[in-house]
């Protein structure tokens, strides 16, 4: 038997993972995409692990609504990109200075 | 039970280096590639945790679909990866740093004894349809607003990831209804007398 918290442990140190690569890879706007969904993965498998403890299946609704919104997030992600780089031949994070922030 | 457990261990661990490869690896196709494997591993994961529904969703829509658009975007885009590499090592540490913290805390929280998870067994399955059928019933019962929002955020994402990509290319041979159909005669149809001429003076 599979305790509970190794589910939890799990996927608390691949969302670590996600928050590690967000800080060292911050010029790389594509990998910090992949980071956000490495994030969205195991909050995913939070839901996944509570709704087949506690047998409940709203927790696998969840996901199902997560996964939509998440690739919603990442064509508009991605088309944002195209563009971006179409216009500024670069998708250099230190490079994207328009709005001086 | 044993098996389960080494399952877990092997796909977990397997799932925490694809994840480090996501993170580290240097060309980001290698790293789309390791993002694929992440999701296939978790998707595993799901089917030990008996949700073969969203297991294989996450095969389809993710592997299927979003890693092949990563993909698509990462070798269409011309990206000289170098300069996105500095400040890797010195961002390194304090990255580290935080992720290390945030693992400890969380893992002292979910590993201590007073909430009671390391002792909380899964109910006894009960075999009564499959996983599929049990999460379409709740889908189009109790959630079946959210489904249709779900229906119409996707539409959305569609209408504008069209309208953010899209451009008029110079020179592209694309009709024009409107103007077709304004033509009027004198646009295209041009009289022109011509005097016949006559044998007798060219012969001459």
């Amino acid at each position: 038997m599979i305790p509970l918290n190794w589910w939890l442990i799990l996927a608390a140190m691949l969302f670590c993972i996600s928050v590690a690569g967000i800080f060292i890879n911050r010029k790389n706007i594509i990998v910090l995409l992949m980071a956000i969904e490495l994030m969205l993965l195991s909050v995913n498998m939070n839901f996944v692990a509570f709704s087949r403890y506690l047998d409940d299946m709203a927790g696998q609704v969840f996901v199902f609504f997560i996964l939509t919104v998440a690739a919603a997030e990442a064509a508009i992600g991605l088309a944002i990109l195209v563009v971006l780089f179409r216009n500024r031949r670069t998708i250099n994070v230190g490079e994207l200075d328009s709005l001086r922030g | 039970m044993v098996v389960e457990q080494i399952l877990f261990f092997a796909l977990g661990s397997l799932l925490l280096l694809a994840g480090l490869g996501v993170v580290t690896l240097k060309n980001p196709v290698h790293a789309a590639m390791s993002l694929v494997l992440t999701f296939f591993t978790s998707s595993m994961l799901w089917i030990l945790l008996r949700a073969e529904f969203l297991g294989i969703v996450l095969i389809l829509v993710y592997v299927g679909a979003v890693m092949v658009l990563f993909l698509f975007v990462v070798m269409m885009l011309d990206i000289n990866t170098t300069p996105l590499r500095e400040g890797f090592a010195r961002y390194l540490p304090v990255g580290g740093l935080v992720a290390a913290l945030m693992a400890a805390q969380m893992v002292a929280v979910l590993s201590s004894k007073h909430f009671g998870f390391d002792n909380f067994a899964p109910p006894a399955p009960v075999i009564e349809g499959s996983n599929t059928e049990a999460l379409g019933m709740e889908l189009y019962t109790n959630y079946v607003y959210p489904f249709e929002i779900a229906a119409v955020i996707l539409l959305v994402a569609i209408v504008a990831a069209i309208t953010l990509t899209h451009r008029k290319r110079e020179g592209s041979k694309t009709q024009d209804i409107n103007r077709q159909v304004q033509v009027r005669r004198d646009d295209r149809v041009r009289i022109v007398k011509v005097a016949s001429e006559s044998s007798e003076g060219h012969g001459a």
